[in-house]
């Protein structure tokens, strides 16, 4: 039951934020502090949830194979290739890693 | 930006500055298809996360920004509050309503049709549009790209959780690095100058920092105050040069927004 509650307050909030930038009028949230705002806290979110993402175990931090998975996602997207391929460069190095017993 | 609001009208063919109309499909195409397939992704690391096949295509249909399902789901299978979770992901889909705003100028749209096509306003759909010459180039731009992934991603993603639902464990197929790798494709483009960068950084300590003490997805939330901490601490070494780390700050997100948009085609 409480995944389904997240769920609703997801698509609610997010679906309300969407139709907000729509609805009101130009200028209102066009602020120089709050458009800086809003492009960093994506950044910040993001790369906090990369690294947790990579290197949480519950509440523990640990080093195992999506760490190997990750670095190579960086790899391929440093070398500017596609988004599908730097998603299948880290699934495939995870479980290369992990089916040697990393 | 502002020089943008007031486009020109003219059908895609014909006049400076036109696009034909088939190369706005077939760039909205190129992006709504490689988008669109990723959702094969999230439904493998929804599935695997322990929500049920109903719980992972509401999300899709619902929530439609990747991002924020990702984090929602990562949070969740944390062990996260469900309000917590939540939190964290609608923050994410916050960047949406400033695309919005963008966009509601460019496509002009009556607002009738507004609430209909809020759905479509994400990352991917601003990119594709912002980056288009003509009103008629940017309008056919969002709904290509918007429908291709619409339709892509809710498809994609129930094969997804099927699949993960017959291979079992996700782990094993090293599919619990999908959701990290599609964070950081998400934020590369994002890291151009010394600011983002540092927010990212600042961003990362508090969020391992603070994840044995603090309950799950609470860290994240924390995460997102490197932000205003990093512009605080900017506009501070700026000195007395007052508004200006604003203005020059609102500059630079001009640039970040283009930027992005020329990311995004290159996918």
């Amino acid at each position: 039951m409480s995944v389904w509650i997240a769920i609703g307050v997801t698509a609610v909030g997010c679906y309300a934020v969407k139709l907000l930038g729509l609805l009101v009028p130009a200028g209102a949230l066009e602020r120089p502090l709050v458009r800086r705002l809003a492009a960093l806290l994506p950044v910040a979110l993001l790369a906090a949830l990369t690294a947790q993402q990579t290197f949480a175990d519950g509440q523990d931090l640990v080093l195992d194979a999506r760490a190997a998975g990750v670095a190579a996602a960086a790899v391929a997207l440093l070398l500017r290739a596609p988004f599908l391929l730097v998603v299948a460069a880290a699934v495939v190095v995870t479980a290369g890693v992990r089916a040697m017993g990393g | 930006m502002t020089e943008q609001t007031a486009l020109p009208d003219a059908p895609g063919t014909g006049g400076a500055g036109a696009k034909p109309d088939a190369a706005v499909v077939r760039d909205a195409l190129g992006v709504g298809v490689a988008v669109g397939l990723s959702g094969f992704a999230f439904g493998v690391t929804s599935a695997g996360s322990g929500l049920t096949l109903a719980q992972t295509c509401a999300l899709s249909l619902l929530v439609f920004t990747g991002a924020s399902q990702f984090a929602l789901v990562g949070a969740l299978a944390a062990g996260g509050n469900p309000l917590t979770a939540a939190a964290g992901a609608f923050f994410l889909g916050v960047r949406n309503a400033f695309y919005g705003l963008r966009l509601s100028q460019l496509l002009a749209l009556p607002r009738a049709v507004r609430p209909f096509a809020a759905q479509w306003v994400i990352d991917e759909t601003a990119a594709v549009a912002l980056a288009q010459p003509t009103r008629r180039a940017v309008r056919i731009g969002f709904t290509v790209t918007g429908l291709t992934l619409y339709v892509l991603w809710n498809l994609t993603t129930l094969l997804g959780a099927l699949g993960a639902e017959a291979i079992g464990d996700t782990d094993a197929w090293g599919l619990d690095a999908a959701g990290p790798a599609v964070f950081l494709a998400l934020l590369a483009p994002m890291l151009k100058d010394t600011t983002e960068r540092a927010v990212a950084a600042v961003a990362v300590l508090l969020g391992l920092g603070l994840l044995p003490v603090l309950p799950a997805g609470v860290p994240v939330l924390v995460a997102a105050l490197a932000a205003p901490l990093v512009l605080w601490a900017r506009g501070r070494r700026a000195g007395g040069a007052e508004d200006d780390g604003a203005v020059r700050g609102a500059a630079e997100d001009d640039g970040a927004v283009r930027g992005a948009a020329e990311g995004e085609d290159g996918r």
